[in-house]
């Protein structure tokens, strides 16, 4: 007799999971749990100042081991060629709804003025790594490629492929001017390790790590997400329903 | 309305009486809606974000901590079985979607209860500890009564003892709303907001082992709860949650 206590107990938890699988299964709840997303960024625009810093440390907070994430080494045979040539001929696009298209070799980039920042990234699963970076103000590479008024949001191409789909994501223009978002090329005073993301990545310090897109070869303004690769914005927001907005 | 319990015979309740007893008003109507709200939110909260805890199950002191960093506490693989998440099966984006969500749920109430209670004086009059009840011997002679299930009878009853002030007092005052703070120190959107939130708890790993030790206060609170009303009476006590009506059990003889 395994006894009817634990039976109903059993019966019970059987009956709450099974009823929140199915929850989670029902696309009209799942749109009502996604509405916190927009919920939960109004909300944060509302309390932030839009260009509130996230912490900046010191050299003593440095991890002493910056782990890599996603994508080491991007697969692809051109970018094998890049490795090679030491990236001598690797370019950032800049297109979209910009007044003066720009395609900047990386040399020109790592001479403009750059920002270093000391930075925590949080992963979304919950870990955390502190590292130094160095690179471009986002904003400086948009004002010199005169950024249309009709652009909402600034999406990041990369060069790694998850599968036969490409990596991307994207932030809104309170992001993409924030003083700490920068086009990195250096991390802890070197130039950028190709786990990390060689040779050009994005730092959007108040968002967690997925948004951080690694191997950028193309920088695209756009008005809407809609038409961009699955619609949502980035790579796991359109295979994994991860939130477009990370900031929490 | 009332400042004490509403103590009204059977009849005025309209039931009948089959022998003589007390039934006395308890639990005012926002506690009982705050206390089932919470049963559901709470057990959404605790159940994803176990998920969430599944996807990196290692837990830090300080700023920064990652795979290569110390762990004061670790696990290998998916420690937490699918009976106990949400969902049931591995899914990080789904857990986060119910948890965020749910904060909604947890923290405006939260915050609405806080005040009332302070302002109606719930707080002070029902939940506060008298001094005389926290003399070491009072609290040992309530436990000592406790470990032995015998529960206060008559007017005792209608009043919360001092485990119980104590232990809701932890959890409302305490537990919920460092839950609620120890979260908000994970978002780098807050911590850049309100960095003090980083400074209040050490960093953003402290932040997070100290949700995750107040997420197994709050259970252990919740078996001890499930137990005690199930010890005491399990109609009476969740119909008086219900109802706000509670049937006070005679005095016993000694």
């Amino acid at each position: 007799m395994i006894g009817r206590r634990r039976f109903i107990a059993t019966g019970a938890s059987g009956l709450l999971l099974g009823g929140c699988d199915r929850l989670n299964n029902s696309p009209r709840f799942r749109d009502v749990l996604r509405s916190a997303e927009k919920l939960n960024l109004a909300s944060q625009r509302l309390i932030s100042p839009r260009d509130a810093l996230a912490r900046e440390y010191g050299e003593a907070d440095l991890s002493p081991i910056f782990r890599s994430n996603g994508t080491r080494v991007p697969g692809t045979a051109e970018y094998a060629q890049h490795m090679a040539e030491q990236f001598a001929n690797w370019r950032l696009t800049v297109d979209g709804l910009v007044a003066r298209p720009l395609s900047i070799p990386l040399k020109t980039l790592r001479s403009l003025p750059h920002r270093t920042q000391i930075t925590r990234h949080d992963c979304v699963e919950g870990w955390s790594a502190i590292g130094k970076w160095h690179g471009v103000q986002l904003s400086r590479i948009l004002d010199h490629a005169g950024l249309s008024t009709r652009a909402k949001y600034i999406v990041f191409h990369c060069a790694d492929r998850f599968g036969d789909k490409p990596y991307y994501e994207s932030v809104d223009l309170i992001d993409a001017f924030h003083p700490q978002t920068i086009i990195a090329w250096g991390m802890n005073g070197h130039l950028l390790p190709v786990p990390n993301g060689a040779p050009l990545r994005l730092r959007v310090e108040r968002q967690l790590g997925y948004k951080h897109a690694k191997y950028i070869e193309r920088i695209e303004a756009v008005d809407s997400l809609a038409n961009v690769h699955g619609g949502k914005g980035g790579y796991w927001e359109d295979n994994a329903d991860y939130e477009w907005y990370a900031g929490i | 309305m009332d400042e004490d319990p509403v103590i009204a015979d059977a009849q005025e309740a309209e039931l009948p009486p089959p022998q003589p007893r007390r039934i006395a008003y308890r639990h005012r109507l926002p506690t009982r809606l705050w206390h089932w709200l919470n049963a559901l939110t709470v057990f959404v909260m605790l159940m994803s974000g176990l998920m969430i805890f599944n996807a990196h199950p290692h837990l830090y002191w300080g700023q920064y901590g990652a795979n290569f960093d110390h762990s004061w506490l670790s696990f290998k693989g998916r420690p937490i079985p699918g009976w106990a998440t949400i969902p049931s099966t591995y899914n990080l984006a789904a857990a986060r979607r119910w948890h965020l969500a749910f904060a909604w749920l947890l923290v405006v109430p939260l915050v609405l209860f806080l005040v009332t209670s302070l302002i109606n004086r719930h707080a002070q009059r029902d939940l506060a500890p008298t001094r005389d009840e926290v003399r070491p011997r009072h609290i040992w002679h309530d436990i000592r009564e406790h470990a032995r299930l015998r529960f206060p009878a008559g007017d005792a009853a209608l009043r919360y003892n001092i485990l119980q002030k104590l232990s809701y007092v932890a959890v409302i005052f305490i537990l919920l709303p460092l839950m609620v703070l120890t979260g908000l120190a994970m978002s780098p959107a807050m911590a850049a907001a309100w960095p003090w939130l980083l400074d209040i708890f050490g960093g953003r790993q402290s932040a997070r082992s100290i949700h995750f030790i107040c997420a197994m206060g709050l259970t252990a609170f919740i078996i001890v709860h499930l137990l005690m009303v199930l010890l005491a009476g399990p109609v009476n006590e969740i119909g008086s949650m219900i109802t706000g009506r509670f049937r006070v059990p005679p005095e016993r003889g000694r």
